[in-house]
């Protein structure tokens, strides 16, 4: 049994323009001590998948159907005080503002050990001591005495810190990290996320990163989910995903990652935008932008299959790599055609 | 920058404006029409001799910046002199006054925010629900109705119809359980509109704040609803309301005025009535003086909570 099963999983949005679907129907999985990566564009539905997990969700959005289990436990049936005790707890969140993230009034030491003491029995003494190690733990120097700091007194790097700090305060078992280095510098975003590598290697932790940086990915990351419109339209183990994308939403997002050594001008991006989920399109989401598209993709949506039997996987393992699209059950006429070109060093064009 | 070290700047950059308290209250009367010198002869015409010799007297005979020093060097002693209509010590009146204002207006504001930051708080919470909407009806009314308007509805229903309270203050000390019981229709009268105002104030910016990441993070780290809200939330929502609970009490300077006269309450706002009335110059200067003073006072406290609240606040500058 994996860590942290969703099946199924929608999430509507209740607008004045109409009901949005932001997670229209996904399943995965993630073992223990796995680090699985979800990305794709932006509004593809990757936080409010995050939010999901720990029930976060706010009018107007909510859980329409679907199943989330954690260690076997059902998410969504779970009480008030068991959601309360799952959260911080078990499941933690890392968020992308930091500087929002962390409460103004509060010092970073207060906003730490708050966190122990909502789940375990301590003194004031013993959290404050706690959140001191962690402070250290996530290297922020001269941590004693920066305990008693308020988050404004920290770079915008320092404060993801003491956010990060705050997640791991109770050992969780998942982390889940929604774009944890997007709100920062680029040079700071290097040492944020070896942090988050070594860390949950550490406290073995597995992690859900939300990116819509592929690069970002590679480095830190197992397995790779993308997805487009509120669907996963490929997951694979991360090396293969990079060096043998399937869908061709995947090669379009993979082309327009810079890369070093990269003399572009201009990084090609996918035609046109995300649909409106208020009215998606027919058939497969991906087909107005898609330069491969034909008729069957038009009128039929394709479901995730394995990419070398057409099948599609109830419980697919790690290491299966899966894509949403005609292609793999032999419905195109003409096929996908592109060339996936590895430079020296991994690249692709 | 310590809390300690802000609020001593603060009180520091308060001196000046204090002294221009005095400067313009002591230029008020200078500036009114009437002389103060009719008052002391009654209206009549009297000698230029006599005239002089009163002048003289009461030092009006001296330049102005001079009555201006002569002044402000009596009041910080606390020394406001002679009232020349009523011959009491203005000092020893004010002091008489002064607490029963004091109470009430206290007790006013005590009410104004026991119920409206509450009631601010539930309303944000349930926004949309029934909750909501009544304390909206309500904070509505409330602060519609003139407090003089609902002084009287209050005096009318509870003192003269169901004779719960007495109509006029009991001759009994300021703080026996009778004059707090008598005192209870005034400070409902004064406080209404405020509390009113606190919460509608209090429910939009929680409202705001409910918005904000940190609140989702509170959440996500497992904290029960009620720290998220009352720990989290109301403090970083209560700093826009702290400004305006501030200014409530000039409001309630005002309010004391009118609300006084309908209790037959004895506290500086019927005072600074009658004084007017009779243009008892000294003690309108005293009572002006003071309620500038209050309103300085009162914005000092302001600032010092709201960077009591708000730590960012002490780091400006
Ligand atoms: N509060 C909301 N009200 C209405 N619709 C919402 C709300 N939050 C999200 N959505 C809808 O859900 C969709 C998915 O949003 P989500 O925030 O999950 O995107 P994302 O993949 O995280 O994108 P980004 O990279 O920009 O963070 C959006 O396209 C939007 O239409
Ligand atoms: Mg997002």
């Amino acid at each position: 049994m994996a860590l942290l099963e969703v099946e199924d999983l929608v999430v509507q949005f209740y607008t004045e323009d109409g009901t949005v679907r932001a997670v229209d129907g996904i399943s995965y999985e993630i073992d223990r001590g796995e680090t699985v990566a979800l990305v794709g564009e932006s509004g593809a539905g990757k936080s409010v998948t995050c939010l999901s997990l720990l029930r976060l969700l706010e009018r107007p959005g909510e859980i329409v159907s679907g199943e989330i289990r954690f260690d076997g436990r059902d998410v969504l049936g779970l009480s008030d005080e068991e959601l309360r005790d799952l959260r911080g707890n078990e499941i933690a969140m890392v968020f992308q503002d930091p500087s929002a993230a962390l409460n103004p009034v509060y010092t970073v030491g207060e906003q730490i050990a708050e966190a122990i003491r909502a789940h375990e029995d301590v003194t004031d003494e013993t959290a404050r001591r706690r959140a001191i190690d962690l402070l250290e733990r996530v290297e922020i120097p001269d941590a004693a005495s920066r305990y008693s700091e308020y988050p404004h007194e920290f770079s915008g790097g320092m404060q993801q810190r003491v956010v990060i700090a705050m997640a791991l305060s109770c050992e969780p078992d998942l982390l889940v990290c929604d774009e944890p280095t997007t709100a920062l510098d680029v040079t700071i975003e290097a040492g944020i996320l070896e942090l988050l590598e070594d860390l949950a290697a550490e406290f073995d932790t597995a992690i859900q990163l939300v990116s819509h940086d592929l690069g970002v990915v590679a480095g830190l990351c197992d397995r790779v989910q993308v997805m487009y419109a509120g669907e996963i339209v490929e997951r694979a183990p991360t090396e293969e995903l990079y060096y043998d994308p399937k869908h061709p939403y995947t090669v379009g997002l993979m082309a327009s990652i810079p890369r070093i050594g990269d003399d572009r001008d201009e990084l090609p991006t996918i035609p046109g935008s995300m649909p409106d989920l208020v009215d998606v399109p027919t058939g497969c989401r991906f087909h107005p932008r898609c330069p491969y598209a034909e008729e069957a993709c038009r009128l039929r949506a394709p479901s995730l299959v394995d990419v070398e039997t057409g099948v599609p996987a109830d419980e697919p393992a790690p290491n299966d790599h899966l894509a949403a699209c005609h292609e793999y059950t032999d419905d195109l006429v003409d096929g996908l055609d592109y060339e996936v070109v590895v430079e020296d060093g991994g690249g692709l064009e | 920058m310590s809390l300690a070290n802000y609020v001593l700047r603060r009180v520091v950059v308060t001196i000046p404006v204090l002294l221009g308290v005095t400067a313009i209250t002591f230029s008020l009367l200078h500036v009114a029409p009437g002389d103060p010198i009719d008052v002391v002869t009654g209206f009549q015409n009297v000698d230029d001799d006599v005239e002089a010799s009163l002048r003289a007297e009461y030092g009006l005979d001296r330049p102005v910046w001079e009555q201006y020093l002569v002044w402000v060097a009596d009041v910080l002693t606390l020394e406001f002199g002679e009232s020349p209509v009523t011959g009491r010590d203005v000092g020893a009146t004010i002091a008489e006054r002064l607490p029963y204002t004091l109470l009430l207006g206290g007790s006013a504001w005590l009410l104004s925010l026991l119920i409206g930051i509450p009631a601010g708080v539930v309303a944000a919470v349930k926004r949309g629900e029934p909750a909501d909407e009544v304390s909206r009806i309500a904070a509505l009314a409330g602060i519609a109705t003139p407090n003089f308007w609902l002084g009287l509805v209050l005096l009318l229903v509870f003192g003269v119809h169901l004779g719960w309270f007495r109509v006029i203050p009991p001759d009994a000390p300021l703080l026996s359980l009778e004059m707090l019981w008598f005192m209870l229709l005034p400070t409902i009268t004064l406080g209404t509109a405020s509390a009113a105002l606190v919460m509608r104030l209090l429910r939009s910016s929680m409202l705001r704040e409910l918005n904000e990441g940190y609140v989702r993070t509170a959440r996500a780290k497992g904290l029960r609803e009620r720290t998220v809200i009352w720990k989290h939330v109301l403090r970083n929502s209560l700093i826009a309301v702290v400004t305006v609970a501030g200014l409530q009490i000039t409001l309630l300077v005002d309010g004391a005025v009118v609300v006084e006269q309908v209790f037959s309450w004895p506290g500086m706002g019927r005072l600074l009535v009658d004084a007017i009335g009779r243009r008892d110059f000294p003690v309108v200067q005293a009572s002006v003086l003071l309620i500038g003073v209050t309103v300085v006072v009162a914005n000092l406290l302001v600032d010092i909570t709201y960077s009591y609240l708000d730590p960012r606040i002490r780091y400006d500058r």
